[in-house]
């Protein structure tokens, strides 16, 4: 408990540069620094002076150039003064999960075998963030390879909650989570496998979103299991998140997969009420693992919707119980592939000591990789073997799109499907590392909105009693992240969980 | 001994785009090593591939040449096994979707006109190169300029029955290949590459016949390598045969299958009871033997599956039918068109057509200019093929067009010039572009065309060859043919032959039987 606090946002015309910057949604700094109230070199001085405060005990970094980030802000401010356009993230602070390419900077993975690598290019959404004026801030913790849900499998570093310094942050996207979650960022970047953004952003109670498939460009996304990867917006509300997606969202030539559609505004009606919802809820969803506390909030949640007129519906997504098993099949094979090319041969790190082609191949992975990506490699090789390819690979495909169809059939009957994000709040660091299979079953409900390419958003619905946030799960069909996002704001204009921060000690010298 | 081969090729063309299959990088021979790459070829962490469309319309273009059913759906499939020129480790082709299947092709072989089936043709990337240190002590080289390049997998059915025919088969997916602009089909450059496949089939008593183990031969860099290649190893199979059955090879009871109207069983180990694995074997070129290599107990597993970042591709059944229509006419098409139209013979329509189609349309406007279609092809294929060849010049740039070849057909026949004259003119036409009356004049060939002039001639030679006269008016007619010589002499070959002929006898008719002394 005395880690959680209400923190009461100031009113963001009446100061411009105090402590209280770090209370402001991104939205409203970015309007300031357009207009010229602040300057984006201010906005980047005060988040590096939370990083300096706060990361050594949260450790959310992997990476930042405090002057990278300073040069990129002032130029922002030099290119205001002379009246160009800067772009609708002009100035913001953005943190970069380390899996994703940003040209000249190390792009580790969390990786031992990544150590050293330049990549040569720009990710898609690294090219879009700059050209909206985004300052990149530094790249974030993750699981080694995005394979993890506490970000315990960092070859680097634990990263810590920041509302329990004992709990994990979730994962794999845990850096990008925790830095937006104690307010060392205002922005981040994370990419979801099989909740990767979602379950952190619960953990850590902040809003994080995985788009549709083919929403958001991969190229320059390493991957890790290529038909279920996205990458998405973290922020600390739910407009905040919308203005990230905004861009991020769009076709991307160099990404076969992703879709070439008209863009849509997700800002502009953000705030309209609805005229009619349906949410629906699962019955699966409330099964055997789900923590009482946790069901608890989503149970309130479910009332807070009831209270503002949303129609109710009760469904069955019956195929969601295999969510786990398919997951763990289609994932870790796409894996095994796409990890191959990590052999000490081209680029990454080499074995120093070997004694043939097959001996450095073996050595560079052998100590390049970390457990659970071997074990997720050695899953995905089994599961494409010859003799075992029909049973595990080929039946996981089609139990996925029996997945797909329960939603399809969902979303006939409903807006959007509510339930948990988790089953747990934050577990203790160590708590699981010892049960890969536990720790699978954290993703049990943010695996099938990958598997079936669904957008999905976590945003924040409640504490326990030891004050550790809970995430409120949001699904929608392909393409309905407008509604998904009015319907998340709906929901936070009701609630104040969003208005929580975590407590640190700089935070009460003022 | 009754045997009977069996031979399947497996065919990689590489296709002549401008840039590789899923990425910009040019797709060219002979560039600096490693200088044709990016981060996509290079399998560099976070890039994508993307499809080439240019690569999949010749892929597709091959396959209709080929014959082939083209279904409206495919996919790209990942490959996966380690290897230095694979700097992914996994090759992006096609699995069970290939772009097209159940093709053939119809190849004029020593058999005859045979038709062999296609199983599959499918497009997939290619791999680097590798430089080996000749000691094999150094460091090996890895040149990825190579890497990422389309090239198109064409399997045929185990429809070859000879090593000629074979070849025949090869010749005949080249010159498809060429014709169409598809690949160049270089093989020293590796633009076209061959694996063959190849076991034999021979009688055993009881009516049936035994398969030996099949060989996949590697590393054919040349049409001539796949023929001694595939000869040598069906001997060195039938001799293996010959050396093993009844003792560590046996047949087994039962169920044989049929093949090509023969009931047969595979060889098996005796004493495994076990059939006998594919082997590969390797050809090596100086010592004119195939090697092979041991067998692998357990078959590679590739572990194939869908390429999660390529979307499946649809075909358009109106842009299929529009690719079909660029088709135009093929080699065997040509073949036949030759033979009913113009009365060539096989072997000449089969020279013809095996030199392109724009020789073919020489010969046409030749053999109409001419009126003599027969006359046209020999000139073609004795005469102006051997120019081409010996000069290195591509038919457009020869000066001699076909109209004014066609005119010299003609011009010949209208003097009755014989052969040798022909070239003369031929050959001054070929110099100068010019038309054959114009090179007959320029070297002096005068035509004896007025008969008068020429009856006065025939008068002379008669009177100057008593002999020869007497001889004919006794019956022996052969003797008016050195009279003949001397008239021919006299004209030095201007004369047309036939009007001497006639004059000859006419003038013969008149001298008296009785002039005897």
């Amino acid at each position: 408990m005395a880690e959680q606090q209400f923190s009461d946002p100031r009113n963001p015309n009446s100061s411009s540069s105090d402590e209280s910057l770090g209370e402001w949604p991104a939205s409203v700094l970015a309007e300031h620094i357009r207009d010229g109230r602040l300057k984006a070199e201010e906005v980047a001085e005060y988040f590096l002076s939370k990083v300096r405060q706060r990361d050594a005990s949260i450790r959310a970094f992997l990476r930042i150039d405090e002057e990278a980030v300073l040069r990129q802000a002032r130029q922002i401010d030099l290119r205001r003064q002379q009246g160009e356009p800067i772009g609708p993230l002009a100035g913001l602070p953005v943190a970069v999960k380390d899996n994703i390419c940003v040209g000249g900077e190390q792009t580790t993975c969390a990786s031992r075998i990544l150590e050293g690598f330049v990549p040569p290019y720009d990710a898609g959404v690294i090219t879009r963030l700059k050209d909206a004026g985004a300052v990149l801030f530094g790249k974030t913790n993750m699981d080694e390879f995005a394979m993890g849900s506490s970000t315990e499998n960092s070859a680097y570093f634990k990263t810590v909650n920041p509302w329990d310094r004992r709990c994990i942050p979730g994962g794999s996207s845990g850096g990008s989570a925790a830095a937006v979650a104690s307010g060392q960022v205002p922005l981040a970047l994370g990419t979801d496998t099989g909740g990767s953004i979602r379950q952190p952003a619960s953990h850590c109670g902040v809003v994080g979103m995985k788009p549709t498939y083919g929403r958001v460009s991969r190229y320059g996304l390493v991957a890790f299991a290529s038909s279920l990867d996205q990458i998405g917006p973290i922020a600390r509300n739910v407009r905040d998140c919308a203005l990230l997606l905004q861009v991020l969202a769009g076709h991307d030539e160099r990404d076969s997969t992703s879709i070439d559609r008209p863009a849509e505004d997700f800002c502009d009606r953000l705030e309209e009420p609805f005229e009619s919802l349906t949410i629906g809820v699962p019955r699966e969803y409330f099964a055997e693992g789900l923590d009482a506390e946790v069901e608890q909030a989503i149970r309130e949640a479910i009332a807070v919707f009831k209270d503002q007129g949303a129609q109710v519906k009760d469904l069955s997504l019956p195929h969601s119980p295999y969510g786990v098993a398919v997951y763990y099949l289609v994932a870790t094979a796409e894996a095994s592939s796409n990890l191959a090319r990590y052999d000490g041969v081209h680029y990454g790190r080499r074995a120093e000591q070997y004694e043939d082609l097959i001996d450095m191949v073996c050595q560079s992975r052998g100590q390049g990789f970390g457990a659970e990506v071997k074990r997720r490699i050695m899953l995905g090789t089994y599961a494409l073997s010859a003799g075992y390819r029909d049973a595990y690979y080929l039946k996981a495909m089609q139990v996925r799109r029996r997945i797909r169809d329960d939603f399809c059939r969902a979303f006939s009957e409903c807006d959007v499907i509510v339930g948990p994000v988790a089953p747990t709040p934050a577990f203790l660091i160590g708590e699981k590392v010892d049960d890969p299979l536990a720790m699978y079953l954290s993703d049990i409900y943010t695996n099938p909105a990958n598997l079936a390419g669904i957008p999905a958003l976590s945003l924040p619905c409640g504490f326990t009693t030891a004050g550790l946030p809970i995430g409120l799960h949001l699904q929608a069909a392909p393409f309905a992240e407008e509604t998904l996002l009015r319907v998340a704001r709906a929901f936070e204009r009701a609630t104040t969980w969003h208005e929580r921060r975590p407590s640190f000690p700089d935070a009460t010298e003022s | 001994m009754k045997h009977h081969l069996v031979i399947g090729l497996e065919v990689h063309v590489q296709l002549l785009t401008r840039t590789k299959l899923f990425c910009g990088c040019r797709n060219q021979f002979g560039l600096p090593p490693n200088s044709a790459t990016c981060p996509v070829c290079l399998g560099l962490p976070g890039v994508l591939p993307v499809m080439n469309r240019r690569a999949f319309e010749l892929a597709v273009k091959a396959a209709l040449a080929l014959n082939c059913e083209i279904p409206l759906f495919t996919k790209w499939d990942r490959k996966n096994y380690y290897y230095p020129d694979l700097p992914k480790n996994y090759q992006i082709s096609q699995y069970d979707l290939p772009l097209s299947r159940n093709g053939w092709l119809d190849v004029e072989s020593p058999a005859g006109n045979r038709r062999i089936g296609i199983i599959r043709v499918h497009l997939e990337e290619d791999a680097g190169k590798l430089t080996h240190d000749e000691q094999g002590k150094g460091d090996s080289l890895v040149d990825l300029n190579r890497t990422g390049t389309p090239l198109l997998e064409i399997v045929s059915r185990p429809d070859i029955v000879a090593p000629e025919e074979a070849k025949a088969y090869l010749e005949e997916i080249r010159l498809l290949m060429r014709e169409l602009e598809i690949s160049d089909c270089e093989m020293q450059e590796g633009s076209l590459r061959c694996d063959a496949n190849i076991n034999v089939h021979v009688a055993v008593p009881d009516g049936c016949f035994a398969a030996t183990p099949i060989v996949e031969i590697k590393n054919l860099n040349s049409f001539r390598a796949v023929e001694r290649a595939l000869k040598y190893e069906a001997s060195r199979q039938i001799a293996e045969f010959e050396k093993k059955f009844g003792k560590e090879w046996q047949i087994r009871e039962g169920q044989p299958r049929e093949f090509a109207g023969r009931l047969v069983c595979p060889v098996m180990d005796a004493e495994r009871g076990q059939p006998i694995p594919k082997a590969t074997a390797g050809w090596n070129e100086d010592r004119g033997v195939t090697v092979v290599q041991r067998s692998k107990e357990e078959a590679e597993d590739y572990r194939y599956l869908p390429d999660p970042d390529l979307v499946p591709v649809v075909v358009d059944p109106a842009w299929l039918d529009e690719m079909r229509s660029q088709l135009g006419e093929l080699p065997a098409a040509q073949r036949r068109r030759l033979q009913a139209d113009y009365a060539l013979t096989a072997y000449e329509a089969g020279v013809l057509t095996a030199q392109g189609r724009a020789l073919v349309a020489y010969f046409e406007e030749t053999a109409q200019t001419a009126g003599d279609p027969k006359e046209a092809s020999n000139w073609i294929i004795n005469d102006l093929l051997q120019v081409l060849n010996e000069s290195k010049r591509s038919l457009a740039d020869l000066p001699l067009k076909p109209r004014s070849l066609g005119g010299l057909i003609r011009y010949l026949k209208q003097t009755g010039l014989n052969k040798q004259r022909g070239r003369d003119i031929f050959a001054r036409m070929l110099e100068k572009g010019i038309e054959a009356e114009q090179a007959a004049g320029e070297l002096g060939i005068q035509v004896v065309g007025d008969e008068s002039e020429l009856a006065e001639i025939v008068r002379r030679a008669i009177a100057a060859n008593p002999k020869a006269v007497a001889d004919y008016k006794n019956g022996k007619k052969k003797a008016a043919d050195a009279i003949k010589g001397a008239i021919m002499r006299e004209t030095k070959g201007m004369a047309r032959i036939e009007v001497v002929q006639r004059l000859l006898l006419e003038e013969l008719e008149k001298v008296p039987s009785d002039e005897k002394a």
